[in-house]
């Protein structure tokens, strides 16, 4: 019984919302159009990336993706096309700027100081 | 110097908490605020004039609204965009509908847009960075995007949109 909920828990982790009428012919290009929807997140169920997430945005995006692929678009260019639209929310990895140091540096600074505390007592 | 530390780090904390406590995490903020409004085509509705990118060049100021008729705050904000018709230019966007649903929608509750596009696919309103409805954005006369609105107008916001419009 432990292993059969061990193996249904694999493999409900590994379901993804992507519909068959959405996947693309070309393996390769599928497996891109994964790797970027992984990065981008769905604007509606906020938590999730886009190729987990059941809202219908999402579904518009895997299906935007998938359509500038088989154009020939590569990856960045398309993260970069959604990002323009959608801003840094739509990203899991911000990028590094300055309004975003913050968000970057703060768990570093935490670090350095926790090390600097332990060590200090040690002394 | 530890409790400084303690100090520094529990305010900071504090500090975060209090703005985030002010901020609305499912309203996304626009990227396309102040940059010219994106190309699109929509398919023609019915008998309506269809709205294209050509009609925001027109030395005015204009609100463009996403809706759709089987979005219940859209119904809710309707009326409010009614009042706005009288004295401003909305054009109109209708996300993933179907003709026959939005004549009766425009006959039944009025029709605020001067013109209007159906966007069957989703894809124009990506290009707008639309991701819930209703959504509407204020243009300015040089066809730049002043602001956006997520969700409906409600009777509140129309000294607001308005204050903006002019």
């Amino acid at each position: 019984m432990k292993k059969i909920l061990i193996v249904i828990f694999f493999l409900y982790s590994q379901v993804q919302s992507v519909e068959p009428d959405e996947i693309l012919t070309d393996q390769k290009l599928e497996n891109v159009a994964r790797l970027i929807g992984k990065e981008l997140r769905c604007l509606v169920c906020q938590n999730e990336d886009i190729e987990n997430s059941n809202a219908d945005m999402a579904r518009d995006l895997r299906i935007l993706v998938r359509k500038m692929l088989s154009e020939g678009k590569t990856k960045d260019e398309i993260i970069s096309y959604i990002h323009s639209r959608y801003g840094d929310f739509v990203l899991f990895n911000p990028p590094i700027r300055y309004d975003t140091s913050l968000l970057w540096l703060l768990p570093i600074i935490f670090l350095i100081l926790l090390f600097y505390t332990f060590f200090r007592k040690k002394h | 110097m530890k409790y400084l530390f303690l100090l520094i780090f529990m305010s900071s904390i504090g500090f975060l908490f209090y703005k985030g406590l002010k901020i609305d995490p499912s309203v996304v903020p626009s990227n396309l605020i102040d940059e010219k409004t994106p190309n699109f085509q929509l398919k023609k509705i019915g008998t309506y004039p269809l709205f294209q990118p050509n009609d925001l060049k027109k030395q005015e100021i204009k609100i463009v609204n996403f809706f759709a008729t089987w979005c219940a705050p859209c119904k809710v904000e309707h009326p409010q965009l009614m009042k706005l018709s009288s004295s401003f230019t909305i054009y109109g966007i209708a996300k993933k509908d179907n003709t026959k649903d939005i004549n009766k929608w425009l006959k039944d509750y009025g029709n605020p847009f001067d013109k209007i596009g159906l966007d069957s696919d989703g894809i124009s309103s990506i290009e707008w960075g639309v991701y819930g409805l209703p959504e509407t954005f204020i243009i300015n006369k040089d066809s730049k995007i002043l602001y956006k609105h997520v969700g409906p107008i409600m009777e509140n916001d129309l000294e607001k949109i308005k204050a903006i419009l002019k």
